[in-house]
């Protein structure tokens, strides 16, 4: 089969854009990722599109299509919560290594935090708990993490203080990138005195809910002298409810990055980037380990030791992550991606690190219940 | 009339003041939440039984923020989930007292119209 490259990428700033609704964004991403690429509208025969809450459209890729003037061969759009993002790239890539489609434009965003109230917000994310068992007692997206974040802790003696650490790495990071919603530095301190949540998490534990849009173009034939193709790709779904959970020990995580680095002929030794879904510091944490990025409950050990960091050998979400670049829904979690294809391309400015080849992206959905990893890898 | 929802047994239990959970008839296995095949041998053939109400803390929280008008007036409220003697796992609240590995039982209190679960420590 063909290989499938990261032809270009768009974004727009992170934070609140008041009157601009979930097609505005998608468009400004879309056309930076296209002018990115070098592409016109002509060129696009395949539209992937992530949902948005604040627009609940039955067709909301051939709505975003007329909107922006395309007429691609092939468009759909697709719900997989946080990993939708990951899960589009994914297909993107088998769209254009089957020969369906030559330029694939992936795109998502909305204006999560300006369209709607908070409690609205935070009600439609409630929702991927069960109906029955679980919304009913007053729980949320934050307590789901919450609970799962106590068991995990409990069970490898990972502290409040070293998912402290987390927090303040992302932010370091979001001050360099101009786009990112919260820039101002925190400390350890800052994160634990933050106000509770839902214990253990902390106010700073949480990303923040933002508007805004990434977007992507996959396509057959590399558009720049260093080309970055998507090597490997796996998916894993072992639950939807933080109830059902049967295996703290695999998520789904370590599954799907095992099937990514074995399509890709790869392992984890090889990468030299990554790019990590942090909807709470917990998440992060979980997601790394599990992913054989570090010990189980040794994450924070490698945050203090500045492994993670943009000068560290395994650089971790140079624009700030979720956690402080923000979460503007699939766009938020498409966010991972776009740094890393920029980071391996040479192209992030001035927070590029040094030459890196190999990124690992691992996106989840729900409460752990969805996981993509994709596996990119520089050309030279 | 419309067919009643898969968990419909769950919330006619918790009205009547019994916690029921999903068995295989084939296998025997217990399964947390409500599916349409057992989880461990795939059969169709389920029923529902009624738990005793006893189990362990697996895990917990605090709400502080909660999520609606209705829950503030609660908060701050512990939840928990609880891996129920007979072996299915269950979300409720908790005393704020209950700690990971505790021996809980559960009881019920009335909110917003209906019937939750509360465990408190079993002595």
């Amino acid at each position: 089969m063909k290989q499938a490259y990261i032809a270009g990428a768009g974004n727009t700033v992170f934070g609140r854009h008041e009157g601009s609704g979930a097609l505005d964004l998608m468009a400004q991403a879309a056309q930076k990722a296209l002018d990115d690429a070098q592409l016109g509208r002509a060129d696009i025969d395949g539209v992937l599109c992530g949902y948005a809450t604040t627009l609940p459209h039955l067709m909301l890729s051939t709505l975003f299509c007329e909107r922006f003037s395309l007429e691609p061969a092939y468009a759909h759009s697709m719900q997989l919560g946080g990993a939708t993002g990951c899960a589009m790239l994914m297909l993107a890539r088998e769209l254009v290594r089957t020969g369906r489609c030559s330029n694939v434009l992936v795109v998502a965003g909305e204006n999560r935090l300006s369209g709607q109230a908070r409690d609205s917000a935070i009600q439609t994310l409630a929702q991927v708990g069960d109906a029955d068992f679980e919304v009913p007692n007053g729980a949320s997206v934050p307590a789901y993490y919450a609970l799962l974040a106590s068991r995990y802790m409990h069970e490898t003696g990972l502290t409040e203080e070293d998912l402290a650490e987390f927090a303040v790495l992302m932010r370091a990071n979001a001050a360099r990138h101009p786009d990112a919603h919260l820039r101002s530095a925190i400390s350890a301190k800052d994160v634990l005195a933050s106000k509770t949540i839902c214990a253990p998490l902390k106010l700073l534990d949480c990303c923040p809910i933002s508007d805004g849009a990434m977007a992507l173009v996959v396509s057959a034939a590399p558009r720049n002298a260093t080309q970055i193709a998507i090597a490997g790709a796996g998916q894993a779904h072992r639950h939807q409810h933080l109830s059902a959970i049967a295996d703290t020990h695999n998520y789904g995580a370590r599954d799907a990055a095992r099937r990514a680095f074995e399509e890709a002929r790869l392992q984890p030794a090889d990468i030299d980037y990554l790019a990590i879904y942090d909807s709470f510091t917990i998440t992060l944490a979980i997601l790394i380990e599990e992913t054989g990025f570090a010990e189980r409950g040794g994450s924070a050990q490698r945050v203090r030791a500045g492994d993670f960091a943009p000068a560290g050998p395994l650089p971790l979400n140079t624009h700030g992550g979720l956690l402080s670049f923000g979460h503007s829904g699939v766009a938020g979690g498409m966010g991972h991606a776009v740094e890393a294809y920029r980071q391996l391309s040479g192209r992030a400015g001035d927070r590029q690190v040094e030459s890196r080849t190999r990124a690992f992206v691992h996106a989840d959905g729900g409460v752990l219940s969805s996981h993509v990893s994709l596996v990119l890898a520089r050309e030279d | 009339m419309t067919a009643p929802s898969l968990s419909a047994p769950f919330v006619e239990g918790l009205q009547r003041g019994e916690i029921r959970y999903q068995a295989c008839i084939g296998c025997g296995a217990a399964q947390t939440l409500a599916r349409y095949a057992c989880r461990a041998c795939g059969s169709a053939q389920l029923e529902w039984r009624t738990a005793g109400g006893s189990g362990r803390v697996y895990a917990m929280t605090s709400v502080a923020r909660a999520p609606s008008e209705e829950f503030r007036a609660l908060a701050p409220y512990t939840l928990a989930i609880v891996e129920l003697q007979e072996g299915p796992r269950l979300m409720g609240h908790a005393s704020p007292d209950v700690r990971i590995g505790d021996p809980v039982l559960a009881h019920f209190f009335e909110f917003g119209g209906r019937r939750l679960i509360r465990f408190t420590k079993e002595e």
